[in-house]
């Protein structure tokens, strides 16, 4: 009996509905929830709440029984699985929070809140996480209006969150003369976004609380009004530090929706830009984090083959940063005459650099003494937090989707699965260093055995036909024609589709309904639940280890707020 | 009794007051970087050691706005980060310039939905614009000098963009 099955024998009223690609829903009413998310947590081991996400039915082609739709995903322990369940949400009465046994229910639920206006009952504190205090409405319901914009005058003091924080711990600001620090979201530490009020009893932190939202961007409202090849710039600035990665993960999960993979020289494209991206992206971690310890020279050996790293994906895709070189079936152009000796030149840089690196803080006693036991977390709590990626590793679990469930012939390249031992800061810092060298393995494989033949599909009702023969062929002329007025269309449906992106575990759930423009996308971001934790995690440490800890934890606020 | 010329020779130069100011900070403009998101990310490529802005006297980077009187916005400002912004445009002490860094700052770019500012202009004024998405460092250095240009042609004493008013009081 597969856990689909377990779960439709213990509630009878729970149907069955197919998604895409073999996935499947398991619809159950409202009121199983609770019981339901015992059953899923306790019996069948589904360790992480991987997303919970609304569909607002309003705009469908056919008629719902509902106009709220919820949808949650579980991933099992042993990674390989994931478990979708959905429900019909009253809007009135609302639906019971899974705070109790998800700690990641926790911001999951406010941001359905913010988004959509779906209530959760129980939830400890149902406010806004995305939006400003100001805002009315909430704009992912399809009667808002993308443009209608609203004007935000003031921040909040966060009192309201601190306040019971420090009751519940038998705090009181006033008599134990705490001193309350205001950290961001302007602070060169903060990362440009985040902000934490923390309550200080002299330099130790007793309690903190954490706001984000500052660099929400309506990425899903964006992808809601652009057809799918659209979207691909959009995806480039959700981790601008690997937009790549975002870039093939998007692209991913809708080839997957409409059942086609890549040519085998494309796939090796994408996994060695996939790695070069994973590697600039700990190059920028490692560089900040230690720069914000005082290790400037890091900095500088950090930051030089970063750059090299980006001459080379400037001359393959016209840009450093965001490179929007993917679409949904292959990619704008091969790689260019000579490039095995320009990558291969990056990556004797990239080595020398962390080398360099690692050779200042290896034996480093400040280094250690400042980063080791620093905000330990247990396998068990950052599975509960819903980590996934290099923090989760840090923690000691191996689990990295290229390993577990392979895509994209990772299962036929070597290489290791880093893991620490404690999951402090110390830890998660090793790791990425550890995970740049793993991944220059990767990409010398795949550059010494790539494929010739073609980079993209030839089904050119999804992929731009070659230019000859839009200018010669009257059927590729129209090709283009349709494609570039009307977009590709996707089947209707659902899916949620992953890949192992620098930070974790970066998920797109898509819904389409039939048409050239995506219905919704949700994006399962690491650094969301990351930051979730964060004012968890730093408690009972200084504010100076606060800020380490910020850094090993590589928040990214673009896929964060989104 | 002529003794500066007896005594110091040629080493007096006669020139105005402002234009010894204008000199002074043109050479040493202490930036503010506002940095939200990937614009941030290249402005770190900037002040790294390739690009270098040092070489234009711009490295000193504050990080209170106090102590800066070049506020560099790099990256998309939300309408909730517009009060934040207003408020530390508001603290740095004049004179104070002001660089669009990238489509977001300058106009709010492909984000033209609920939340995102539509340019930092409609709360506070701006000295020069960079276009690109996010522009390369060479663009961010560009910007510099032009501010440096700027500066060198105004009077030094006097408040800037007084008549300025922004969407947020």
């Amino acid at each position: 009996m597969n856990d689909i099955e377990i779960i439709t024998g213990k509630f009878p009223t729970a149907k069955v509905t197919e998604a895409l690609s073999g996935q499947e829903i398991v619809m159950i009413e409202a009121s199983d929830l609770h019981d339901a998310a015992v059953c899923i947590r306790d019996e069948l081991d589904y360790v992480l709440l991987l997303d919970i996400t609304a569909i607002d039915n309003l705009a469908k082609s056919h008629k719902c029984e509902s106009r709220y739709e919820l949808r949650y995903v579980f991933r099992s322990s042993d990674f390989e699985r994931i478990m979708i369940i959905g429900l019909n949400a009253n809007i009135e009465s609302g639906v019971d929070t899974l705070c109790d046994y998800y700690a990641t229910a926790d911001w999951l639920e406010r941001e359905v809140w913010d988004q959509y206006g779906v209530t959760f009952v129980g939830h400890p504190n149902l406010k806004r996480v995305l939006n400003h205090m100001e805002f009315a409405g909430h704009p992912l319901r399809k009667d808002y209006t993308i443009t209608d914009a609203q004007f935000c005058t003031r921040t909040q003091d966060l009192l309201d969150e601190m306040e019971p924080l420090l009751t519940s711990r038998e705090y009181s600001a006033d008599r134990d003369n705490l001193m309350l620090l205001n950290l961001g979201p302007s602070h060169p530490a903060s990362h440009g976004t985040i902000r934490t009020l923390a309550a200080l009893e002299g330099e130790r932190i007793v309690a903190g609380v954490s706001e984000i939202g500052y660099l929400h961007r309506g990425f899903e409202k964006s992808c809601e009004n652009h057809p799918y090849n659209q979207i691909i710039p959009y995806t480039d600035r959700l981790n601008y530090c690997s937009a790549l990665i975002n870039n093939v993960a998007f692209a991913k999960s809708v080839e997957e929706m409409l059942g086609i993979t890549l040519p085998d020289r494309g796939i090796f494209i994408r996994v060695i830009l996939m790695e070069l991206s994973r590697i600039i992206d700990h190059l920028v971690c490692l560089a900040a984090g230690l720069l914000d310890m005082g290790g400037q020279t890091n900095y500088w050996y950090l930051f030089n083959p970063r750059n090299d790293a980006y001459d080379f994906l400037s001359r393959l895709t016209g840009a450093r940063l965001t490179n929007s070189y993917m679409r949904i079936g292959g990619m704008s152009h091969d790689f260019y005459e000579g490039w095995e000796s320009d990558l291969e030149d990056i990556l004797k840089k990239v080595e020398a650099g962390t080398i360099q690196s690692l050779q200042m803080v290896e034996k480093n006693r400040i280094f250690q003494d400042r980063l080791q036991d620093i905000s330990p977390v247990s396998a068990q709590q950052a599975l509960s937090f819903g980590f996934t990626g290099p923090n989760l590793r840090a923690s000691g679990v191996a689990y990295d989707m290229r390993s577990i469930s392979p895509y994209y012939y990772y299962d036929t390249f070597e290489f290791d699965v880093v893991t620490g031992s404690v999951g402090d800061t110390y830890d998660r810092i090793m790791v990425r260093f550890e995970e740049i060298f793993q991944s220059i393995k990767i990409i010398r494989q795949a550059a010494g055995t790539i494929p010739t033949g073609d980079i993209s599909i030839k089904d050119h009702s999804i992929f731009l036909p070659p230019k000859e023969r839009v200018y010669n062929s009257i059927e590729g002329m129209m090709n283009q024609f349709k494609l570039v007025f009307e977009g590709l269309r996707v089947p209707a449906g659902e899916y949620y589709g992953a890949l192992e992106a620098a930070n974790g575990e970066l998920g797109f759930y898509i819904v389409s309904d039939g048409g050239p423009i995506p219905y919704k996308v949700k994006v399962r971001a690491p650094s969301f639940v990351h930051m979730a934790a964060y004012p968890k995690i730093i408690e009972g440490y200084q504010v100076a280890d606060a800020i380490l800890t910020l850094g090993s934890l590589n928040i990214i606020a673009g896929e964060m707020d989104r | 009794m002529d003794i500066g010329r007896n005594l110091l020779g040629e080493s007096i130069i006669t020139t105005r007051i402002e234009s010894v100011v204008a000199w002074g900070r043109e050479a040493s403009l202490w930036p503010f970087v506002f940095g939200t998101a990937c614009c941030a990310i290249e402005f770190m490529a900037t002040a790294a050691s390739r690009y270098d802005i040092s070489r234009f006297g711009a490295e000193v980077l504050r990080f209170s706005p106090r102590h800066a009187d070049l506020l560099i916005v790099a990256g998309t400002v939300s309408y909730k980060q517009a009060p934040v912004l207003k408020q530390i445009y508001d603290q740095m002490p004049e004179p104070k310039w002001v660089v669009a860094v990238g489509a977001c700052a300058s106009s709010g770019g492909f984000y033209d939905n609920y939340t995102t500012l539509q340019g930092i202009d409609e709360i506070i004024p701006v000295d020069v614009y960079i276009a690109g998405c996010p522009p390369r460092p060479e663009a961010i250095l560009d910007a510099i000098v032009e501010i440096q240009k700027q500066l060198h042609d105004e009077p030094s004493g006097q408040v800037r963009n007084e008549s300025f008013n922004g969407r947020i009081a």
